[in-house]
């Protein structure tokens, strides 16, 4: 390569050749015979290069023409006439078609059948028994094992008493047990704090709802009646449920998200 | 006369005064004997205006209805004697239309759903616009098919006579206007193409502002409005200026064009070229439907109950009367009814300020109609009722239940005393506006009821939907 403008120069100052302009048309209308030679001529891998080269330059092409063909040309809108003609006022509705309405109440009915509720947190980490209980070793000499404390946060109700030590398997210490939770209402964005009523339903088993257990994802009953809910018919809403949004054994207090 | 003469010791008697309507005093304030009703009351006050002829009215105690003679009316409403009582009357139509309660025929014909149905202003033909794209004209003295009109490409969205019923236009779903002759049933011209979307309403240019008739004008999905003329068979003028689609376009009868659209306000255009006037805001959402209040005189033309023919050169005087008698000294109103549930009503040459905000309906307003008197305004809504205001000040006054679905359209008789509404649940019914209840339920389509239309002359009325038949009712 040319270190320098010497060469323009000398073509700036002396001008080109006389039949340059001539020769540079030839060979630029050369180039495409020499072009498909060559694509002709190659063997193997740099054959198929450069046929795959050349195909998609052609499909590209393909492409462009197409287009501007496109825009020339004027088109007819082909609409075709559809079935279930509908009058002016509804053609920009949509509307829930019967055969839809009847699905949709027997989706809701088998729902309601399963037992499967809109909650917010509708997957919760399972927690092993491990991590839930904990072995109390019992007796003279310390061998026996079949208690077990349980290390998360519980509600025992107001008229909770002990089973006599002799017999209770699972053991709830007071320091673990809680009887209100923080609870926020979704839409409102306010946090109340109210009385537990109850433990409805643990998601890791129906053993840990029986013992009362709360780890995050419990569903709770909660005193709502505070907050002056009354419902259509008149009554005056004094329970309700909400889903534990925390890991109480950590924070040591009960945060919760009402279900409305 | 006897009816005034203070007799203090026969019956008791209480102290009125009438007056009409718009305020002024019939007379002076009266003793009137305590057991008068509306019929004496009737007989005084067409002595005191000295009819000719014993025209029916109605009287009015404080917005009420004063259905029974004056002394019981005290007493249930325990008003005190000592002071002047105002009675309003006012003047009901001269004829009385027999109301509708059975379906005289069924005519199949149509191969898809029928999706707008319209008589002429005569009430002589009848015409009806069709998903299978064709327009038909039936026959109403033998009830039968007359003609069907092929040339639209797609499905028929609305169909309109021309005020002297010689003309008869439709628009589509791809966008065109044919114009068809109703005595032959055939395709005048060619298609008019000029809007992109699909037609939504079409208006006529009223008789008494040109006769015969000439231009009408068209809203569509694109946006625009277009004023055609028919014997040049191209579009004159193009109104744009709406964001969103035009639902509905009406021509009113001062020569201004209404247009109601998807972007929440309404239009008002002049004619001669096409420039707007004024924008009407207020509504939250979509407009549906709107109404005038001389709607069904523009519509009708020359045509009265009488059943008249008028030569040409008459008619438009005619109209002329018949709307300035419909009209009165007000100014026109215009009410609006749209998808955020409530109404407004408009006295738009006065104003861009609505008159009042008609609140009630707990779903969307599909349809409003005043009523031919321009006293009454009825709304249907999707929330299954149909709602009675009063025409002139907008207040409420009673709502009709009774369809168990959304009420698609409605229609007024041309006595103004009943109202008629087709809905999705498949039935019609009749409302009566004296006594504010159910008259007459008409069942019998197997589908959907997308049309409904009462006759000018009040014969019969024609309703058709989903189920692909045409039905007509008698008295």
């Amino acid at each position: 390569m040319p270190q320098g403008d010497y060469i323009e120069q000398h073509y700036k100052r002396n001008g080109r050749r006389f039949d340059y302009y001539e020769r540079l048309r030839k060979k630029e209308a050369r180039e495409p015979h020499k072009h498909s030679t060559k694509a002709q001529k190659s063997l193997g891998i740099k054959g198929k290069m450069i046929a795959k080269k050349n195909y998609s330059e052609k499909a590209l092409m393909k492409k462009t023409l197409k287009m501007h063909e496109e825009s020339s040309s004027r088109r007819k809108a082909d609409e075709n006439v559809r079935e279930g003609a509908v009058p002016a006022y509804l053609l920009d509705r949509e509307e829930t078609t019967r055969a839809k309405v009847l699905s949709n109440t027997i989706k809701q009915k088998r729902k309601e059948k399963a037992g499967k509720w809109e909650v917010p947190l509708p997957k919760v980490r399972p927690v092993a028994e491990d991590e839930m209980f904990r072995v109390i070793r019992s007796g003279k000499r310390k061998t026996k094992q079949w208690k077990r404390m349980v290390t998360k946060a519980t509600f025992v109700g107001p008229a909770f008493t002990r089973k006599p030590p002799k017999y209770e398997r699972f053991i709830r210490p007071s320091g673990l047990r809680f009887t209100k939770a923080h609870v926020t209402h979704p839409e409102l964005k306010c946090t109340f704090c109210l009385e537990i009523i109850g433990v409805k339903k643990n998601p890791n088993g129906p053993m840990y709802t029986s013992l009362g257990v709360m780890t995050r994802g419990t569903i709770v009953e909660v005193n709502v009646s505070e907050l002056g809910l009354v419902t259509p018919a008149g009554k005056v809403v004094w329970g309700k449920y909400a889903q534990v949004t925390n890991n109480p054994e950590n924070d040591g207090c009960i945060n919760a998200v009402l279900l409305v | 006369m006897t009816m005034d003469t203070v007799d203090a010791g026969m019956g008791k008697t209480v102290m009125c005064l009438l007056t009409d309507p718009e305020g002024t005093n019939l007379g002076s304030a009266m003793y009137i004997p305590q057991n008068a009703g509306p019929l004496q009351l009737t007989h005084l006050v067409n002595n005191f205006l000295n009819n000719e002829e014993m025209l029916p009215y109605s009287f009015y105690v404080s917005d009420e209805e004063l259905l029974v003679p004056v002394g019981t009316y005290l007493e249930k409403n325990k008003v005190s004697v000592e002071k002047v009582l105002t009675i309003v009357y006012q003047q009901q139509a001269v004829f009385r239309i027999r109301p509708v309660n059975r379906c005289s025929q069924t005519i199949a014909g149509h191969e898809e759903a029928v999706l707008c149905v319209s008589f002429s202003p005569d009430g002589k033909q009848l015409a009806s616009g069709s998903g299978d794209t064709t327009v038909r004209l039936w026959d109403l003295y033998t009830e039968t098919p007359l003609f069907t009109c092929k040339g639209h490409k797609n499905w028929v969205l609305t169909v309109a006579w021309s005020p002297d019923g010689k003309h008869l236009v439709s628009g589509s779903k791809s966008g065109e206007i044919c114009c068809w002759n109703p005595k032959k049933g055939e395709l005048e011209g060619s298609p008019l193409t000029g809007h992109k979307k699909w037609i939504t309403g079409i208006s006529w240019e009223p008789v008494h502002l040109s006769s015969p008739c000439r231009r009408f004008v068209t809203s569509s999905k694109d946006g625009d409005a277009r004023i055609w003329d028919i014997t040049l068979k191209k579009s004159i003028i193009c109104l744009s200026g709406h964001t969103l689609a035009v639902t509905c376009v009406k021509w009113g009868g001062d020569g201004i064009i209404y247009t109601g659209s998807q972007d929440c306000t309404i239009k008002m255009w002049e004619t001669t070229q096409g420039k707007l006037i004024r924008e009407l805001k207020g509504h939250g959402h979509w407009i549906n439907s709107l109404a005038l209040s001389t709607e069904y005189v523009l519509r009708t033309g020359a045509f009265d109950h009488t059943g008249r023919q008028y030569p040409p050169n008459e008619e438009k005087q005619k109209a002329l009367q018949r709307y300035n008698q419909a009209k009165g000294d007000a100014p026109e109103r215009l009410v609006s009814g749209s998808d955020d549930f409530t109404m407004f009503l408009w006295e738009p040459s006065v104003s861009k300020q609505s008159k009042k905000r008609l609140t009630g309906h707990q779903q969307l307003v599909n349809h409003v109609y005043f009523s031919p008197d321009g006293k009454w305004i009825a709304s249907a809504s999707f929330d299954k009722s149909v709602r009675l205001w009063n025409g002139v000040t907008g207040q409420f006054v009673t709502a009709f239940r009774g369809h168990v679905g959304p009420v698609y359209q409605v229609s007024w008789s041309a006595d103004s005393r009943m109202l008629l509404s087709g809905s999705k649940d498949s039935t019609l019914k009749i409302w009566e506006i004296r006594t504010k209840k159910l008259k007459q339920d008409l069942p019998g389509h197997s589908d959907e009821v997308y049309a409904v239309d009462w006759s000018p002359d009040g014969e019969k009325v024609v309703s058709g939907g989903k189920d692909r038949v045409l039905k007509l009712w008698q008295g």
